[in-house]
């Protein structure tokens, strides 16, 4: 069997001369825009003197500001656009667990290329037209599900629009009814089918899948190499911020060795997060991307707060693209939980708000059958003298988890403690994440 | 093929290219687009060796061009068919031809010049026809066609033409369009400077939108096409495209 052909060999395989000249030409042509269209930058880079005209290579980048996700959280809802919102057709919103929502908007041409970027990673990963591909992620507001559906319909699957709105028995039914081959979906949801097959007594066997895509939350190999063994697939990791694009913007080929990243749209940086220089080839860094095809809403040296690793050298698949390394952690204390981001310090706020409890907590993340479970370990205050009958224990209980819901979504356990037994713990002693991996 | 990184050039005190880079691959069309004073022709004259480049970098077939004169970047194979055509109103239009191929002179003998000449003719049958007709004498599209004609004679690799449709009946607009289309089909690859935008995107695998000195927006014909900015400044508002994809 020959070499699997990239979806556009043109592009995924060109000479890095002419990559770089791409790639200068579209960084010129977005910064022009973006100078002229976006009252962030124009502000940005006048505070920061940056002449564009002197942008004439791609290592002059690093005379530009950054852009962090507080500034698109601050320009709520519409403030990064490029083009008037009658020249935007869709607009996803990321979760805005950890705060404002970041809105983002993109044009018909936006559309056109996130398609074709995430046809790259799926076409990589083998999908063809021949493949039933269940789509296990959310549809509402965010941007996974849609970026997928796009780009396996390019690729002239047949799509399932799954969504998580199903339950995962339901699920499990569909992918055997449906004849699914392809699961795209978190890795924990993975898991969750795997440790749900029992319960619906649906035996391995009568399952139709061979390939599983998966992103969103962070994994490990022994979790990735679990999944795989369960549920007799080959797994592909993806990457793609919604602010940055959605799924394309990363993306393994076959051969498993580190994500593709589109270059034709995105520059990549990476930089040590404490200095914000560059760090040395094959260092750790955050990964820091420009967008360069992007009309709606363009990001110059958008910092993602992953840490990763980019691999330069050319790939055996004959992809010219650089490698960056599956996300190894987060330059903040975001905690990626079933898929969606949250803050320690948020959950701090939500339990100041309550009396009866002192401001100490505990986070415990760990893993049941596969299943990611989180719990939350609260000191109650020694300022309440009779809190000792039972029922209202268990009001108190119940207050916690409902507060803590609004931040989560989900309800995690609640474990209330004795006064002044989690006080002595340092920040880093605040959570503790038992999840293989 | 024409690599330009970060071009800058002007007339006097005033700044024309505020640092322009694109590139043209073999084989390829590709529309620069803009309105008037916007830098079109400055570029093309800029890369033709015609007005000095202030700084930056053109380079054709991996050669350095930029510095070269007008004369030997035409001998290289880049070859300009200028705005409002130029042509020797005085002498006739089998002489304007014969004197495209001038750069040709010496390393070319009569019958490559006939077999040129033929190859024209054909390309443009009114030429012909009109062979030993002054071409001062000729209508604006024909002399837009000899225009054509006699930058073919060079044997060009690049053909870079300024404006193509400016001053031609909106019929004849349509011929040397199709002309364009039959050069490309041939494997020319064409550079073209255009305020008639939808005529050039329709031609283009690729376009440039160029506004005062600066490029702002790039991509395959088709996005430009789609591009509701561009639509509005250079497509004109009733401009729709029933999108099948």
């Amino acid at each position: 069997m020959g070499q699997p052909i990239p979806y556009n060999p043109k592009c995924e395989m060109i000479a890095r001369d002419e990559l770089e000249q791409l790639q200068i030409e579209r960084l010129q042509s977005t910064l022009n825009r973006v100078y002229r269209s976006v009252a962030f930058y124009r502000t940005a880079f006048d505070a920061h003197k940056v002449n564009l005209e002197r942008i004439k290579d791609l290592r002059a980048l690093r005379e530009l500001p950054f852009t962090t996700k507080q500034d698109l959280q601050k320009s709520y809802p519409y403030d990064m656009f490029a083009v008037p919102l009658r020249d935007i057709v869709r607009i996803h919103t990321t979760s805005g667990t950890t705060g404002q929502p970041i809105v983002v908007g993109y044009t018909h041409n936006d559309l056109r290329s996130w398609r074709e970027c995430a046809a790259r990673l799926l076409t990589a990963a083998g999908v063809t037209e021949h493949d039933v591909v269940q789509i296990a992620l959310h549809y509402s507001l965010f941007a996974d599900g849609f970026g997928f559906h796009q780009g396996a319909e390019r690729v002239g699957a047949s799509v399932i629009p799954a969504s998580l709105a199903t339950s995962v028995a339901k699920q499990i039914i569909i992918m055997r009814d449906f004849k699914t081959t392809v699961l795209i979906s978190t890795p924990s949801h993975a898991l969750n089918i795997v440790a749900s097959l029992d319960e619906v007594q649906v035996h391995r066997e009568r399952l139709h899948l061979r390939l599983g895509l998966f992103g969103g939350e962070r994994w490990s190999d022994p979790l990735r190499r679990q999944v795989e063994e369960q549920l007799r697939i080959i797994s592909t990791d993806t990457y793609g911020p919604t602010e940055v694009m959605g799924p394309g913007v990363a993306g393994e080929c076959h051969l498993h060795q580190g994500l593709h990243l589109n270059e034709d749209h995105f520059i990549v940086e990476l930089i040590d997060p404490k200095t914000a220089e560059p760090v040395g080839a094959g260092e750790e860094g955050e990964l820091v991307l420009t967008t360069i095809t992007k009309e709606g809403f363009p990001l110059v040296r958008y910092q993602t707060g992953d840490i990763t690793r980019i691999s330069p050298d050319p790939c055996p698949c004959g992809r010219t693209f650089v490698r960056m390394a599956r996300v190894m952690g987060r330059t903040d204390d975001l905690i990626l939980f079933q898929g969606v981001g949250f803050f320690p310090s948020q959950i701090e706020e939500v339990l100041a708000g309550i009396d009866s409890i002192s401001p100490f907590f505990q986070i415990v993340l760990d893993q049941d059958r596969g299943v990611e479970t989180i719990e939350i370990r609260v000191e109650i205050s020694d300022k309440i003298p009779f809190l000792d009958e039972v029922k209202t224990i268990e009001t108190l209980r119940l207050q916690v988890a409902k507060r803590i819901k609004t931040v989560l979504d989900v309800e995690p356990k609640v474990t209330l403690v004795e006064p002044k037994s989690l006080r002595a713990l340092d920040p880093p002693g605040r959570v503790i994440d038992r999840r293989p991996g | 093929m024409l690599k330009v990184l970060n071009l800058e050039a002007g007339y006097g005190p005033l700044r024309v290219l505020k640092g322009i880079s694109l590139h043209v691959s073999p084989g390829e069309v590709v529309a620069v687009i803009g309105a008037n004073g916007a830098g079109k022709t400055t570029l093309l004259k800029t890369i033709a060796g015609i007005l000095k480049a202030r700084s930056g970098e053109v380079e054709f077939d991996k050669r350095k061009i930029h510095g070269d004169p007008a004369e030997r970047i035409v001998r290289q194979g880049c070859c300009l068919v200028p705005e409002g055509r130029h042509i020797f109103s005085t002498l006739t239009v089998r002489e304007n031809l014969v004197l495209g191929a001038f750069c040709r002179r010496r390393t070319d003998n009569g019958a490559s010049l006939n077999q040129s000449l033929e190859q024209v003719y054909e390309l443009f049958g009114i030429l012909r026809e009109r062979s030993r007709q002054l071409a001062g004498t000729l209508s604006g599209g024909q002399q837009q066609m000899l225009a054509i004609g006699r930058a073919l004679m060079s044997k060009p690799r690049l053909l870079m033409m300024d404006e193509p449709s400016l001053g031609v009946a909106p019929l004849v607009v349509k011929d040397i369009y199709k002309t364009i289309v039959n050069l490309k089909r041939s494997g020319l690859t064409i550079l073209l400077v255009e305020q008639n935008a939808r005529a050039a995107l329709a031609v283009a695998d690729r376009g440039y939108v160029i506004e005062t000195g600066q490029i702002v927006l790039q991509g395959t014909a088709r996005q430009l096409c789609d591009s509701p900015e561009v639509q509005r400044a250079y497509l004109g508002k009733e401009y729709r495209t029933i999108d099948e994809d």
